[in-house]
């Protein structure tokens, strides 16, 4: 009776305007058989945590390529606890510095990709994340 | 306080996770809809279709700014796409189109994947409406998967049915078909900026003309000729054709007043309680039905199942025969 399926909100804050990345793990996550709500370009994080508290979500994904994470990530935490939405997971994909991930991961981050991660690492880690 | 109580708070999360739990079709869900059913009833439902690229979602986005900026009604939207055939998986990217929308704390937007489900709406789609109704949603617009000629599960969800035409999609044949064009109240073409616009309103008004009648004089072999309607009891609603550039917000006015007058007519001709029986009848029919199935598998062994097929497919007996020896020889 019960159909239950992963929900993914794949999202792109903030103002760079590539969302190849976000599309490509976007479609990989469908073919892995979830749900994946996608936003669009130029999300900011009072959106992003909108958008995951309508759709409940389990899974928060975003790519920002522009150096702009450590400001954009705690902020979208921030929100999602403030949403009651604590227990949601959040991944994060594009250009991040090897310095910034400990400190990321601190704050609560599940996942960091940057280029050349594989989708299949991504989908092993989504599915292991909602164990 | 429980779930059901704070939905009908106006908490926002104990929504969506209902919505959830609904989509899902748990336990926690049906019960939790058992008890919110009471207070549904009240909201006006717009189902939106219309084949895939027409602008469905631009023109929710836009319809639904209207009525915050102009009624300062609670709006939510349920937005479906299809999910895979293959994976069951499903990209949802009508949000993309409606960022406008978002900061609003009086607009829902929930996107649901179709799950299989093969009439441009899930199987849960209703479910889903009657959350948002319970929880005080005036207004509650579903947005059909991008929907070819045939899928017209939304009409009978819909107290009104907008399907969405955009130039350039068809010629009169496709005009005169049975199936979508059928389930409009309102037809809208958008991107009514685009070449051979004249066109399209042209076959669309013609197939109109054909379906309902009005009074008017033609010319005929040069004679002038009054052709009358049929005389009718009640005052019929003939669909109403407004053109739209939903992505400049061109037309929206016209499709609101076109929607508040169909409104008018359905509560005036009764149409609203027909609409009502007609849909909760056919919501039971079809948990009935899933019911039943339900009830036979799990009274079967799954071998015998298995067994049945492989004759079938052996062919040493009919589909027809197959059903009938499940059934314990009863024939359907």
């Amino acid at each position: 009776m019960t159909d239950k399926k992963i929900r993914v909100l794949v999202a792109k804050p903030g103002l760079d305007g590539h969302d190849r990345g976000a599309k490509v793990v976007a479609r990989a996550l469908r073919d892995a058989g979830m749900e994946v709500i996608y936003t669009g370009l130029r999300q900011n994080p009072e959106m992003i945590a909108e958008a995951a508290l309508q759709e409940d979500v389990a899974v928060v994904g975003f790519s920002i390529l522009s150096g702009a994470h450590m400001a954009l990530a705690p902020r979208i935490l921030e929100l999602l606890k403030k949403n009651g939405q604590d227990q949601v997971k959040v991944f994060i994909g594009g250009i991040i510095p090897d310095e910034d991930m400990p400190r990321l991961k601190e704050m609560g981050i599940t996942g960091i990709y940057g280029p050349g991660a594989s989708t299949d690492e991504i989908i092993r880690d989504v599915r292991e994340a909602m164990k | 306080m429980s779930l059901t109580g704070s939905i009908l708070e106006g908490n926002r999360l104990a929504l969506a996770r209902l919505l959830t739990q609904a989509e899902n079709d748990s336990l926690e869900g049906r019960a939790a809809l058992a008890e919110l059913f009471q207070h549904t009833g009240k909201a006006h439902l717009i189902g939106v279709t219309g084949a895939p690229g027409t602008g469905k979602s631009s023109l929710v986005n836009q319809l639904a700014l209207y009525y915050r900026k102009n009624a300062d009604k609670k709006i939510a939207i349920v937005a479906v796409d299809p999910s895979s055939p293959f994976t069951g998986g499903a990209v949802l990217g009508d949000r993309v189109r409606m960022r406008d929308l978002s900061g609003d704390n009086s607009v829902f937007i929930r996107s649901m994947a179709s799950r299989g489900s093969l009439g441009g709406i899930a199987r849960k789609t209703a479910s889903l409406v009657q959350i948002f109704d319970a929880a005080g949603y005036e207004i509650i617009i579903i947005e059909t998967v991008g929907a070819g000629q045939s899928e017209v599960d939304v009409a009978r969800l819909a107290h009104t049915t907008i399907v969405v035409e955009a130039p350039g999609l068809g010629d009169e044949i496709q005009a005169i078909k049975a199936g979508i064009l059928e389930i409009a109240d309102i037809l809208v073409i958008n991107k009514a900026d685009r070449p051979g616009v004249e066109n399209t309103e042209r076959a669309l008004r013609s197939t109109l003309e054909l379906a309902h009648p009005t009074k008017r004089v033609v010319r005929h072999h040069g004679q002038s000729m009054s052709v009358s309607a049929p005389p009718t009891d009640s005052p019929m609603w003939i669909p109403s054709v407004i053109k739209t550039v939903a992505t400049e917000g061109k037309g929206i006015d016209e499709l609101a007043a076109s929607i508040a007058k169909h409104v008018e007519y359905l509560q005036k001709s009764g149409d609203w309680e027909a609409r009502d029986r007609a849909r909760l009848g056919s919501e039971m029919e079809i948990l009935l039905r899933e019911a039943l199935m339900d009830r036979f598998r799990e009274n079967i062994l799954p071998q015998k199942y298995d067994e049945m097929i492989e004759n079938v497919i052996n062919r040493n007996i009919s589909p027809y025969e197959a059903v009938a020896s499940l059934l314990n020889g009863k024939q359907t």
